[in-house]
């Protein structure tokens, strides 16, 4: 039965859902379980699998009802890595059995994933990662450290690059696994960073067996299914407005208009400089977030992380700097565990030290303005050594 | 105290018909203001190609854009006059466009009259018939009070004002004194002109010194002070369209000139640390579109918090207009710093900018006042 699913007939399977699992009398699994059932999870995924094979961008439709109604949400921020990562790559890569092992606990946030990528000498050039996975029949065994692992300590599942074939050059030998975090020789160690915290850990593997069916794509062709995972990992600007004063400007000229006292004017002229540049970032997202919904996306997005990571960082710096007495104390230096990073539940020491992190995340800047000028602006790459030769034989 | 308020959602993308419109002119421009002729322009004696502008003000429509149908103009609004000038600021060409058609086609329409002599004066602006000129200096902010230089005495206007750009060229000088904006024109008895040597050679600027010229009162003190006001917020708001379009050359040109050019075996253009400084820029250029954008979208709309966005876009702009030609010159080294290659032309262009119609730090105090950031 082929039947296109329009905005109507969403709302009316949601409204169903709605009566057949009340939501102030349904427990918060049992409703997100349904609601995978039912194909409203994920509209544009395949029925069966959380979807309804709707277009995408029919999902507030669905997502404003169940809001509306009080329904309780899978909590898209704790589990962002598995919803953004994880989940499109098994839709693109994976068999019908990992399909149907994977998505739905995914999906209702029974089961938290984590991604096992970087590396400490596979950062920007991920490629270049030395973790192996060795063939034995069929099982494979992982040799290797990772880094930057956020959840991996909540974790129940892991996306894993390894080296399959050192023989090969960097980008042909990876191989892409689903990694049982509950196995043994997987040693999860908080990594306690600049501020104080463990936002993130270090993964050590040392003789991990993973079974052949959890491996992703073709043996060698695990760099292709990870271009899929990062694809993913952009995310999306497009959705959300920014108030004015929204972003890390706000608490600084809150202090300013609230304490005449520490207001000085060497500092009024970096505020106002500073303003004056968020108030533009605040435009310029917006312009892309207007050209996103005309149908004409710009290349703009790859540069507006750019422009926040500076802006976090000077302004934060201004901050510290306006507090005076008070920029010297820190709030806590015990290393809690935070799940979200909050830049404004928090001081000014804090947002200063964290946001050194937004040029570094994500893809660093210096190699985010070589993507703007080669992909943007059309300049020529640098000449590259490591292209055809064996990743054994690299310089390391 | 809380945060300013959140203003209203602008419209930051291009219509058609502003496409339609930018089209038209960047076709003439590539036709007839080519760089070569530019700098030859620049030193002859008449700054302007009278035709060029003739069929940019009246067979295009550009110089009626501002003005409304009943008064002989195209009805158009800011959004248009604004995309006229990102493609004059990208090709450097001499225009009274700013000046005329623009600043004070804006502060004559802030009199809101319907006839009389400031409306005759519209309708030939709107036909590019004639051109005027604000007598006010270039760097004037809109805040700024221009009434001290120039006294009236029952109708003849005495003083000097320094630094007019397109002064000498413009048929009408607009004036404003403390008793009130008047028109005098530029070929009355009793009205000199010291043309003067200006940073940017494709902007002429004046001296005026008006020694008992008859004029025209066009309103009293306090509508003409608004509207003097209006005129040059007005101009400072559309100015930044211009530096978008400044910089966006310069951009344009860096990227294709060391894409071309070899040193070290290599295209200079795939150097990292020339590639980052690009980069670099062309956010900036993205920044730059996006709030002179709101800028003429804000005036276009006469949106209350039109004064907040043209001050946020000229605190920007500015500084993004000359980084850029500055870059262009350094980037292109040798060939940059001679008079045959145009760089030379748009960074005097973007420095210039930088200072019309209030400084990026006028601008700044501006915004201070505005989002209640006061100074200590």
């Amino acid at each position: 039965m082929t039947t296109t699913v329009d905005a109507a007939e969403l709302l009316r399977r949601t409204r169903e859902l709605l009566a057949a699992h009340p939501p102030a009398t349904t427990g918060r699994t049992e409703f997100l379980g349904a609601r995978f059932d039912a194909g409203l999870a994920w509209v544009h995924y395949p029925a069966g699998l959380g979807g309804l094979d709707a277009p995408r961008s029919l999902q507030p439709v669905v997502d404003a009802e169940l809001a509306a109604a009080g329904a309780p949400d899978n909590d898209p921020r704790r589990i962002g890595i598995g919803l953004g990562m994880a989940a499109p790559t098994i839709l693109g890569f994976g068999t019908d059995e990992q399909k149907q092992r994977f998505l739905r606990p995914l999906w209702i946030g029974e089961e938290v994933w984590c991604q096992l990528f970087s590396e400490p000498g596979a950062g920007s050039d991920l490629a270049a990662l030395s973790t192996r996975a060795v063939r034995d029949g069929d099982t494979w065994t992982v040799d290797g450290q990772k880094v930057w692992t956020s959840s991996a300590h909540l974790a129940r599942w892991a996306i894993l690059i390894a080296r399959t074939d050192p023989d090969l050059p960097k980008h042909r030998g990876i191989s892409y696994f689903i990694c049982d975090m509950t196995d043994p020789g997987v040693d999860v160690r908080p990594l306690r960073q600049i501020t104080g915290e463990a936002e993130f850990n270090e993964v050590f593997l040392t003789g991990v067996r993973i079974p052949d069916s959890r491996r992703l794509g073709p043996v060698g062709e695990g760099w292709k299914v990870a271009q899929t995972t990062l694809m993913n990992e952009r995310v999306s600007i497009g959705g959300a407005r920014i108030p004015r004063e929204g972003g890390m400007i706000g608490p600084v000229s809150r202090t300013w208009r609230e304490r005449p006292e520490l207001r000085t004017p060497d500092l009024h002229q970096k505020l106002l400089t500073l303003w004056v540049e968020a108030e533009v970032a605040r435009l310029t997202g917006e312009r892309l977030r207007q050209q996103l919904v005309a149908g004409q996306p710009g290349p703009e997005g790859s540069g507006m992380k750019l422009a926040f990571a500076r802006l976090n960082q000077e302004i934060s710096g201004l901050e510290v700097e306006l507090l005076a007495d008070e920029g010297l104390l820190y709030g806590d230096w015990t290393m809690r565990r935070p799940e979200l990073v909050d830049f404004t539940g928090r001081d000014a020491g804090y947002r200063y030290l964290r946001s050194k992190g937004n040029s570094i995340e994500g893809g660093t800047s210096e190699v985010l303005l070589n993507i703007v000028a080669e992909r943007v602006l059309g300049l020529p790459a640098e000449p590259r050594t490591d292209k055809d030769v064996a990743w054994k034989d690299l310089a390391r | 105290m809380t945060a300013p308020n959140q203003p209203a959602t602008p419209d930051l993308l291009y219509s058609e018909a502003e496409e339609d419109l930018r089209s038209a002119v960047r076709a003439l421009l590539a036709d007839r203001s080519g760089a070569p002729s530019v700098i030859a322009r620049t030193e002859s004696d008449t700054p302007y190609d009278q035709h060029l502008w003739k069929t940019l003000a009246a067979d295009i429509g550009a110089a009626g854009l501002l003005v409304p149908e009943k008064l002989g103009g195209l009805g158009a609004t800011h959004r248009e006059a604004a995309v006229v000038l990102e493609e004059l600021g990208r090709a450097v060409t001499p225009s009274p466009f700013l000046t005329s058609a623009v600043v004070a086609t804006a502060a004559l329409l802030a009199l809101g009259v319907e006839n009389g002599p400031a409306a005759e004066l519209l309708g030939d602006l709107a036909a590019g018939r004639h051109t005027a000129a604000l007598a006010v200096p270039f760097a004037a902010a809109p805040g700024a009070d221009h009434t001290a230089d120039v006294t009236a005495d029952c109708g003849a206007l005495t003083g000097t004002v320094r630094g007019v750009a397109d002064a000498a060229l413009a048929d009408v000088l607009l004036v404003p004194a403390a008793t009130g904006l008047y028109a005098v024109e530029r070929a009355a008895r009793g009205v000199v002109l010291e043309v003067l040597v200006p940073l940017d050679l494709t902007r002429p600027l004046a001296g005026i010194t008006l020694d008992g010229a008859a004029a025209t009162l066009l309103a009293g003190p306090d509508a003409g002070a608004a509207a003097v006001r209006h005129g040059l917020l007005t101009g400072a708001g559309l100015l930044a369209s211009e530096q978008l379009g400044v910089a966006e050359w310069c951009l344009a040109e860096t990227v294709r000139y060391t894409r071309e050019r070899h040193q070290f075996n290599r295209p200079v253009g795939s150097f990292q640390a020339l590639k980052h400084r690009m980069a670099e820029l062309w956010l900036q250029v993205v920044s730059a579109r996006a709030a002179a954008r709101n800028a003429a979208d804000a005036l276009a709309t006469d949106a209350a918090d039109a004064p907040l966005a043209v001050a946020v876009a000229q605190a920007y702009c500015s500084g993004v207009a000359v980084h850029a030609a500055e870059e262009c010159v350094q980037l292109h080294a040798g060939i940059g710093m001679t008079w045959e290659h145009p760089a030379h032309l748009y960074l005097k262009r973007a420095k210039a900018d930088s200072l019309a119609y209030g400084t990026a730090g006028r601008h700044r105090e501006a915004v201070a006042d505005l989002v209640e950031l006061p100074a200590p």
